[in-house]
């Protein structure tokens, strides 16, 4: 797993109140992890603290799974 | 009209965050008061709280135990406390289960003094700290006071009336006053009822500390401040928790086979209309919400045998509700016992009228009266005024009444009796 896999896994484990194992790189934040849209705007707001980029609203609007959430961190951070 | 009853309670406050540990703290005349613990107070002139205690404290309060994990991160205490009150009095009821036809009939009229308050002081430094894209998507209604209500009503699946009680100190009683008004009007047939608080913040203590309400002479010896109708008070301690009820129509509940605590009998509400803080000199608005509680009740001063007064050990505040109840009971004042356990929880705010009424109902139920703590020199208007001065008293209780006064001139009182 890499370290940003993990880093985003801790902050959704601990945002969304899920257990660990659930949270896997397929998991949709709404389907599998019972986030809601908001939920989903807080997740993103503690992705841009937590790896100093800047997630705007047209592309957290297609973070919708672990995954997406990684790829972009990985793409857009320093 | 359709009677009123009690059919289940719920408390978290600062002597436990349940009812029975709760209420044998304050029969046994333990004091919930201490240093403040939820942030750095030293440069504060009021240093001391009674706060509700964390869960590794003998009587401390666990909030995982009835609220999820998110919803925890997202809302204030006060609606935390909230929603585990109202879980513990569903559950008492016997009413966690619910049909879909049931809920339409149940309900929820929960309030708050002041609501978020810590949240909207920390939110607001983020805002000007980090910016406002910073600021928490659940900000709102995280904070807001009927969110209590929201929350518990989402959790439970209640859908009848959704209500929430905005009258400072006196929310407690006003929502229970309410909710009963609304079940005798058959508007629902259950309604979850009380109030609730979580003010020990920085800017909760400082802002109550600048009104000059707060206690700030007893920072030494925190279990010695809350000290109602004493010569050495000096303002209230706060207190925070929750306090619930259910409220249920008369016939539901004994159809169903439930446990009866009480029956709210009267309930009677005025304003002050003379200023923000300060109660009328005469307590005037305190007297009358007094008078409508028990004209409602059909009884007379002489019937009821304990007031939970609203009593916050501000100097003028007990001298005024201690001469209104003087002048509405007359000669009734002799066999009337009439205590605050402010003296040991704090001034809970909005939640105080609940916590107390179910104090209030622990006492009809229990057939004992809870003290005043700290009473070691009454006021020369004390005299000949059972006030159950540092020790519980067995006594006959047959009917209560419980005062709530709040900023802005506002009254509540209330009147229960055993059925």
């Amino acid at each position: 797993m890499s370290e940003t896999a993990d880093r985003v896994k801790k902050i959704v484990v601990e945002h969304l109140g899920v257990e660990a194992e659930k949270v896997t790189e397929e998991a949709s934040f709404i389907d599998d992890l019972g986030a809601d849209s908001l939920d989903i705007v807080e997740l993103v707001m503690a992705f841009e603290e937590e790896f100093g980029v800047e997630i705007p609203d047209d592309a957290a609007e297609k973070i919708t799974t672990v995954k997406d959430a990684i790829t972009y961190i990985d793409e857009h951070k320093a | 009209m359709r009677r009123v009853v009690v059919t289940g309670l719920g408390l978290v406050t600062p002597l436990g965050a349940d009812v029975e540990t709760a209420w044998a703290n304050i029969l046994a005349g333990k004091s919930g008061a201490g240093p403040i613990t939820r942030f750095d107070a030293s440069d504060q002139v009021c240093r001391i709280a009674c706060e509700v205690k964390p869960a590794t404290h003998e009587y401390g309060f666990d909030p995982g135990k009835r609220v999820d994990h998110k919803v925890q991160r997202q809302v204030d205490p006060f609606i935390i406390y909230g929603i585990d009150a109202a879980g513990q009095a569903l559950e008492d009821a016997g009413l966690t289960d619910m049909t879909v036809e049931e809920s339409w009939r149940a309900g929820c009229s929960i309030g708050s003094g002041i609501g978020g308050l810590p949240g909207i002081e920390s939110e607001s430094i983020v805002l000007h700290t980090k910016g406002p894209r910073r600021v928490s998507p659940h900000f709102v209604h995280g904070r807001l006071i009927n969110l209590i209500s929201g929350q518990v009503s989402i959790k439970y699946g209640l859908r009848g009336p959704n209500h929430a009680v905005v009258t400072a100190c006196s929310t407690g009683a006003h929502a229970i006053g309410d909710a009963a008004r609304m079940i005798a009007m058959d508007d629902a047939d259950v309604m979850l009822a009380g109030g609730a608080e979580g003010t020990v913040c920085p800017l909760g203590i400082a802002g109550f500390a600048q009104a000059r309400a707060l206690s700030t002479g007893f920072n030494d010896t925190p279990e010695k401040a809350s000290r109602p109708y004493d010569k050495d008070r000096d303002g209230f301690v706060m207190g925070e928790g929750a306090g619930i009820v259910v409220l249920e129509e008369y016939e539901h509940a004994k159809a169903r086979g439930a446990k009866i605590y009480a029956e709210v009998i009267g309930y009677g509400l005025s304003g002050d209309a003379y200023h923000v803080t300060a109660p009328h000199p005469e307590g005037d608005g305190a007297f009358r919400s007094m008078q409508m509680a028990l004209k409602k009740a059909g009884l007379e001063p002489s019937d009821i045998d304990y007031i939970n007064a609203h009593g916050t050990s501000t100097p003028m505040g007990d001298e005024l509700e201690l001469g209104a109840v003087r002048r509405l009971f007359g000669d009734a004042m002799q066999t009337v016992s009439m205590s605050s356990t402010k003296s040991a929880i704090g001034h809970l705010l909005g939640g105080a009228g609940a916590v107390e009424s179910i104090f209030c109902i622990l006492a009809l139920r229990d057939q004992i009266v809870p003290p005043t703590l700290n009473l070691d020199n009454p006021s020369d208007s004390c005299v000949g005024v059972d006030l159950v001065p540092h020790v519980a008293k067995k006594r006959q209780v047959r009917a209560v009444l419980n005062n709530s006064f709040g900023f802005g001139g506002t009254n509540a009182s209330l009147v229960m009796r055993s059925i």
